[in-house]
């Protein structure tokens, strides 16, 4: 049949079974939205305040579901404010389809209106990207694109469709959506060798990381950290993929991650490293992570094994079919000095103290896992926030902490939460935990949430100052708090009241209580200004380059 | 991984066999970039298969560099092989445009200096010569080192072009699904399609 590009465009997105887009109108778009609007009923079209949070929020909704975003957005200006939310994807490897319009193709390359070469812009920070220059290659490219976007390790892809694109018409036969499939090629002999390794460690832990999650490897991990009896570590990505409950869950490594982690991986013999990439922030110090121990890598992507830190054996492959090959080999052990001795270390470990007169940060997110239960999902921005998140909620399902890891985006946690909000509905609890600092930089999607009757609660932990550069500043700057105290006077509950919101204040726990209790009761959207102290920090703490015996405890 | 470990003098050849498309070349030389990869040389050709070019590159580094270079190069999605070629079983060329400062007195020294190395004698002026000399790298390194004590007045040189000795190499179009594996002798990660993978075709197994 023949169709011009935006009845194309409509169709091979229901086609890839795309039922939820975000974005932006604007000149190069409007067949598109022309078409969309007459297709209202079979694609909804979620319309955020600004460009970066309709991206946040088709990488939150990818993240919340494993599916695929998918944004659009306009040429020139449009495009460009995409790149962040693209950039915070492709640093965590979720799979994200951005569409964007541009000038037609006899404007483009002369500086046009609106004219920006986005498809150059985003090459470092997508997996792949495409100019459609003709409206026959219009279906096959973003067939490729939604391919490309879930195969091996995920990442963004964008598709660059200028204007005339998408009102020329050609034939178009529909077609099935291909299977994804995730090929996994690792040698036996080295399933073996890992089991063997594994078989014979006396102080063995597993590292985990977000691969583990995108590889819906959750039950192997769980299955290898029980029938081996080894302890469980992992990186802020891989919040959430094992319970609480577990006793192997060591809780998170790294810069702030708790001390008996980092200690026990300094002292293992042996390190299963799932899905996980030994960036800076959890092998501070390359070249001394783990020194006692061999390490065995699994990862998708060829290129991470043995690149920030040398390791004895590397798997290269879908990390739950690999899990599930080394496990029938793995012999049922009990380590029982090993733990004893981490169980030593954890009595050791940062605790903080709770407080009826102050609010103090874990208590308010114990306070919300109280209230929420198991089922809740939790979304942040960047920060002292963010790592108390990841420390202190013990509540998390594996797709139910959302935090922008790799990039570390302040202002990712609004756009993110309406993503996941929009994909799960409003009878799941989003919980959104952010920091003055981040709050402000992207609130504006608070219009967002009104219009669509999102009933977000926005945890605001606000010290009035940005308090993780503070905290360095203090650490290593000798107290000179340079541009860290902004002195702003936003008052949260008339801003939230001003967009449509609910606004609740509270210095204390018991008022924390109350508010979090009548922002739960709510249809829409409601922000909680929490006032905590400017000198509460994350801790513990190892400084970049640090490790172990740099720790910072108090 | 570790052993036959090169000295990181040493010259290095990779092929690269690409999409011919728009702005592949950018594609590849941003990755470099960013991945901070220091290039000595970047030719680019066509081939018998018009919907594939070959980037020839040369840098010096340490085997893991090599390795990275190579893994990262084929995460791009237009990349269809890469793989390294080694002296042994593979022909490189490179080709020397050289302008000399010369008088008289030294015209006939430059001329037998130019024939002892087989270079052809492209322009003839009164204050100076072109000599085109086409060889391996090492030769035209050679080459130049003898002109040292004469004043160069330009060069040009177009970076190594090299084929793998023996065979068609086949352009395969890769799978999109594949974990496509990198053609290195020494490296760790020589893989095995596993269980329920559809297996590569034979082809596609190109170092003879």
């Amino acid at each position: 049949m023949k169709l011009n590009g935006s009845q194309i465009f409509v169709e091979v997105l229901a086609e890839q079974g795309v039922d939820t887009l975000f974005g932006y109108p604007g000149g190069a778009v409007l067949n598109l939205y022309d078409e969309l609007y007459k297709n209202r009923d079979r694609i909804r079209h979620i319309l955020t305040a600004h460009e970066q949070g309709a991206a946040h929020a088709a990488d939150g909704y990818a993240r919340a579901t494993g599916r695929t975003g998918v944004v659009l957005a306009t040429s020139g200006p449009g495009a460009t404010n995409l790149v962040t939310g693209i950039a915070t994807a492709y640093m965590d490897s979720i799979p994200l389809v951005a569409f964007t319009g541009n000038v037609g193709t006899a404007l483009l390359g002369k500086d046009s209106f609106q004219e920006v070469y986005i498809e150059g812009i985003t090459v470092p920070i997508t997996k792949h990207n495409f100019t459609v220059r003709r409206v026959e290659d219009l279906a096959d490219t973003m067939r490729a694109a939604f391919r490309i976007a879930q195969s091996g390790r995920k990442g963004p892809v964008l598709v660059d469709i200028p204007k005339d694109v998408t009102a020329n018409v050609c034939e178009f036969t529909p077609k099935a959506p291909e299977l994804i499939r995730t090929v996994t090629v690792y040698d036996e002999e080295k399933v073996l060798k890992a089991a063997e390794l594994i078989n014979t460690a006396r102080r063995p832990i597993v590292c985990f990381g977000g691969g583990v999650r995108s590889a819906a490897g959750c039950q192997p991990l769980r299955d290898l950290v029980h029938k081996g009896d080894i302890p469980a570590t992992y990186t802020l990505m891989g919040t959430g993929v094992l319970d609480y409950g577990e006793p192997h869950n060591l809780g998170m490594l790294g810069m702030h991650g708790c001390y008996a982690a980092n200690k026990a991986v300094s002292e293992a013999d042996l390190v299963i490293a799932a899905g996980m990439r030994f960036s800076d922030r959890v092998a501070l110090k390359p070249e001394a992570f783990a020194p006692k121990a061999k390490i065995i890598q699994i990862d998708i992507d060829p290129s991470e094994l043995g690149k920030n830190v040398p390791v004895d054996l590397s798997l290269a492959g879908d990390v739950s079919y690999v899990l599930q090959a080394i496990l029938p080999h793995i012999e049922q052990r009990y380590h029982m000095l090993w733990t004893e001795q981490i169980e030593a270390w954890q009595k050791n470990d940062y605790h903080p103290k709770d407080s009826d007169t102050e609010l103090r940060p874990h208590q308010i997110i114990e306070e919300i896992c109280e209230q929420c239960g198991p089922d809740a999902v939790y979304v942040t921005d960047v920060g002292q926030h963010q790592m108390w998140a990841a420390q202190y909620l013990h509540h998390t399902q594996s797709r139910g902490f959302i935090t922008s890891g790799g990039l570390g985006t302040m202002g990712f946690g609004y756009g993110a939460a309406i993503g996941a909000q929009v994909a799960l509905g409003t009878d799941k609890r989003v919980v959104m935990l952010t920091g003055d600092g981040s709050f402000h930089m992207n609130l504006n999607e608070g219009c967002t949430a009104v219009s669509y009757g999102l009933p977000i609660i926005t945890v605001i932990f606000n010290n009035q100052v940005l308090g993780m550069v503070r905290q360095w500043q203090t650490a290593f700057y000798g107290k000179r708090y340079s541009c860290t105290d902004p002195g702003r006077r936003t008052d949260f509950v008339k801003l939230a009241e001003g967009f449509g919101a609910k606004g609740y204040r509270c210095n204390t726990i018991a008022e924390f209580r109350a508010a979090f209790a009548d922002a739960r009761l709510q249809k829409g959207p409601s922000w909680i200004d929490c006032r905590i102290a400017k000198d509460e920090k994350v801790l513990p703490m190892i400084p970049g380059g640090g490790d172990i015996n740099d720790i910072i405890m108090e | 991984m570790e052993q036959n470990q090169p000295t990181p003098a040493q010259r290095r050849v990779i092929s690269l066999l690409v999409e011919n498309q728009n702005g592949v070349l950018a594609r590849v030389s941003s990755l470099f970039c960013r991945k901070g990869f220091n290039i000595d040389s970047l030719t680019v050709s066509t081939t018998r298969d018009p919907a594939v070019s070959r980037i020839t590159v040369t840098l010096r580094g340490s085997q893991r560099e090599v390795e990275q270079l190579l893994l990262q190069t084929e995460r791009l999605e237009v990349t269809r092989q890469i793989f390294e070629l080694r002296p042994d079983n593979s022909l490189q060329r490179e080709l020397l445009l050289l302008k000399v400062e010369c008088d008289a007195t030294n015209r006939s020294q430059l001329w037998e200096l130019a024939n002892m190395y087989k270079a052809k004698l492209l322009d003839m002026s009164p204050d100076s010569m072109v000599v085109e000399l086409t060889g391996k790298p090492e030769k035209i390194d050679a080459f130049l080192t003898m002109f040292e004590g004469y004043t160069v007045l330009e060069m040009c040189r177009t970076g190594v072009t090299a084929l793998e000795r023996g065979g068609r190499h086949p352009h395969m179009q890769k799978p999109p699904q594949e974990v496509r594996a990198v053609q290195l002798k020494d490296i760790e990660l020589t893989r095995h399609p596993a269980k329920g993978a559809p297996a590569r075709p034979a082809a596609d197994e190109a170092q003879p």
